[in-house]
């Protein structure tokens, strides 16, 4: 066990390398003078003052340079300061990321508290109308962009019914949980659908082929019932691609909520990134990408880490 | 049927029959085809008895005794005849009934002991869920309980296995597990579907001596399944001889080995290992492979296989009857050491019949299969 943990964390650092290497080569490789962006487009342009910006920002340096005293600076926890607000963008990162995170995670658990049943139902009864009926909704809910359920959902129950608020995000430190839940419970279900659809699909199909294994056989010849065959028995073996997906997705959401956050008017990470992309504002930028992409791969190392607690056959080696 | 009738019972004074199976049919729909795995078998299980059930791969034992438990699960099954546990009908009885038989009346053993425990539920928890359901124990007493089963069937340190994955076991050890978990709820019938044919040559002894000794303590009635008729030999009070999908020879173990009849229960006795040969001599196979049991021949199916075969064997399938002992039952035309036996046999061996040779150098060399 020990030793997997090792190489995996040795996999981790040299990943981060590369994506940090890259995210950075990336965003040098933009078009267009970040100082434009700096000094705005109408401002009477004096090489002299853009050469003093170009001289404090570093520029001039070979990009090898620039990477490494980044990535230096970076290792301290110092991501840079946006050009544009001069906020720190690690303290960017800490304000929004954990509304992201919230988001992400709430959608994630929804996803699940659906798919996980309607999985399970449809290798019980495959082949049945029960399973017909849910591979039916799975595709609808498949096909529909999450953006017109968040409206769908704003329609239903903010403007006709009223019952939740359809923007101004409520922090659980400030309004409370309730108040926070209330208004995030429409954009992580938004985000929720698809991801439901696809971890059902896959519970499903490796439900069925656990259900044809010899030990689900002597379970029922045990006289257990089909329930607790079902979730006792089958569901921990049978979620080992369903945790894969999680764990990709999470990471995923983390820096791809950007139509819901907009949709929501939600102050996370997404909306910010696209607001820094469409300001050409680097290092905001490199710093939310790098940061991102780091969790990712972090999140990827420990659902990785988790085959081993679901499986205990994978401890051994 | 049974050889000694236990009459101490003085409930049941007129019949000791635990499971009665008549005419039972397990046939599968494969696209056009119907595999008739189980082809109209009939059993009595006496309590506290064994039934040996003997056979080659295929012949359908596997099929058989899961269709007896009723615990069959594929969907192109079908299932007919009639199987009476204790004067309750089996097939056909809800699930919620066959549920409380399931690990508590009977119980399976399976094949392959490395394929049939949850490689991710710890062993305690598999060996006393099923007690806890059935009986509504507690986790502490079903915790002492497990520690009492795996010391029953002999597995060191059971407080510590308790705590282990499957994986953590070698073969022999996990089908002890199956057996402790088999045992649990103390049940009337216990089915054990070939246990050792898995496991090492040195385990196999130790697990069936194992099984026979829990059997006789705790009277229980056992259907040992095996395709060795030397492991039913010392261990079955009874054995039926199983032939694609069908019983072709049932008699007491004793009658059996004396007096045996059918050409395909010879054919088994004498593949059956010698412990005084030398460990690498080939098992004297049986000629040629089962039939294709969705397309059985017309006549007897062991016709293209059996050293005596005439015509009238390709032609008309024979009916299962008994002997001068009504409990002793056979399905041949020309059974062995019959005189029409002999001269079929000769026949066969004029015309060159390789399973005919090897039969008649058999019935001289060894004096015989009888
Ligand atoms: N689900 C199924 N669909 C179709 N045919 C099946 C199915 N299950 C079993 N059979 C067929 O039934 C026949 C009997 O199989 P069974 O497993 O009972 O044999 P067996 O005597 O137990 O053999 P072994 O010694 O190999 O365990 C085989 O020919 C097999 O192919
Ligand atoms: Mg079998």
């Amino acid at each position: 066990m020990l030793k997997v943990v090792v190489a995996r964390l040795v996999r981790l650092v040299g990943t981060l390398f590369a994506v940090t290497f890259l995210t950075f080569g990336m965003t040098a490789l933009l078009p267009g003078d970040p100082v434009n962006a700096i000094l705005g487009v109408e401002t009477v342009r004096d090489p002299a003052v853009i050469a003093e910006i170009r001289a404090d920002l570093g520029l001039d340096n070979p990009f090898i340079v620039r990477y490494f005293s980044w990535l230096g600076d970076a290792f301290t926890g110092d991501l840079g300061k946006s050009w544009i607000t001069d906020q720190q963008v690690m303290e960017t990162i800490t304000q929004r990321l954990p509304v992201t995170a919230e988001l992400a995670f709430l959608s994630i658990i929804l996803a699940l508290i659906f798919a996980i049943p309607i999985g399970v139902l449809g290798a019980y009864k495959q082949g049945k109308w029960q399973d017909n009926a849910s591979s039916a909704g799975v595709q609808v809910a498949l096909s529909v962009p999450n953006f017109i359920v968040g409206i769908f959902l704003i329609w239903l129950f903010a403007v006709k019914l009223g019952w939740l608020p359809a923007s101004n995000w409520s922090r659980p430190s400030t309004d409370g949980i309730w108040a926070n839940l209330k208004t995030a419970i429409m954009p992580a279900s938004a985000l929720a659908m698809t991801q439901m659809a696809i971890f059902s699909r896959l519970i499903r199909s490796d439900m069925v082929s656990t259900l044809q294994e010899n030990y689900i056989l002597a379970a029922r010849s045990k006289g257990l019932s089909d329930r607790f065959i079902l979730f006792r028995h089958a569901l921990r073996p049978s979620s080992l691609s369903v945790m894969t997906i999680v764990g990709i997705n999470f990471g995923a959401l983390l820096g791809g909520t950007v139509i819901i956050e907009t949709l929501f008017a939600i102050p996370g990470v997404g909306f910010r990134l696209i607001n820094a992309i469409s300001q050409r504002d680097i290092i905001v930028i490199q710093g939310i990408t790098v940061f991102i992409a780091t969790v990712y791969v972090v999140i990827n190392t420990i659902v990785d880490l988790l085959y081993a607690v679901v499986d205990p056959r994978i401890r051994r080696r | 049927m049974g050889v000694e009738v236990l009459s101490t019972d003085a409930m049941s004074g007129a019949s000791d029959a635990l499971l009665t199976v008549t005419d039972l049919r397990t046939h599968f729909h494969v696209g056009e085809h119907v595999v008739k795995a189980v082809d109209g078998v009939s059993l009595t299980v006496h309590k506290g008895k064994t039934l040996g059930i003997v056979g080659e791969s295929g012949s359908g034992k596997t099929v058989l005794s899961r269709s007896i438990m009723g615990i069959n699960t594929a969907p192109n099954i079908e299932t007919s005849g009639s199987v009476t546990y204790n004067g309750t009908e089996l097939v056909g009885s809800s699930r919620s009934t066959m549920r409380k038989l399931w690990g508590a009346e009977m119980s399976m053993v399976f094949q392959d002991p490395m394929t049939s425990l949850n490689p991710v539920v710890k062993v305690g928890r598999q060996v006393t869920e099923h007690l806890r359901s059935h009986q509504g124990v507690s986790k502490s007493e079903a915790r002492q309980a497990a520690i009492e089963l795996l010391k029953w069937v002999r597995i060191p340190e059971p407080e510590k296995r308790l705590e282990n994955y499957p994986h953590q076991m070698s073969g022999g050890m996990r089908q002890r597990v199956c057996i402790a978990i088999a045992l649990a709820c103390g049940p009337k019938l216990l089915f054990a579907d070939e246990p050792t044919t898995a496991l090492d040559v040195t385990v196999q002894h130790q697990i069936l001596n194992l099984l026979s000794q829990q059997q006789r303590e705790r009277d229980m009635a056992m259907v040992l399944v095996t395709h060795d008729l030397g492991v039913v030999a010392t261990r079955t009070d009874e054995i039926a001889v199983m032939y694609a999908g069908r019983v072709v020879e049932q008699a007491s173990t004793s009658t059996l080995f004396d007096d045996m009849r059918h050409p395909y229960t010879q054919s088994l006795f004498w593949s059956i290992p010698k412990t005084s040969e030398p460990k690498h001599t080939r098992l004297s196979a049986i000629v040629g492979r089962p039939p294709n049991l969705a397309a059985l021949p017309p006549g007897c199916s062991f016709a293209a296989r059996c050293p005596y075969a005439q015509d009238v064997c390709r032609e008309q399938a024979p009916e299962l009857q008994p002997t001068e002992d009504p409990s002793h039952l056979f399905a041949c035309h020309l059974p062995v050491g019959s005189d029409e036996g002999r001269r079929a046999l000769e026949v066969n061996v004029q015309l060159g019949l390789p399973q005919a040779k090897s039969a008649a150098l058999r019935a001289t060399v060894a004096g015989g299969g009888r």
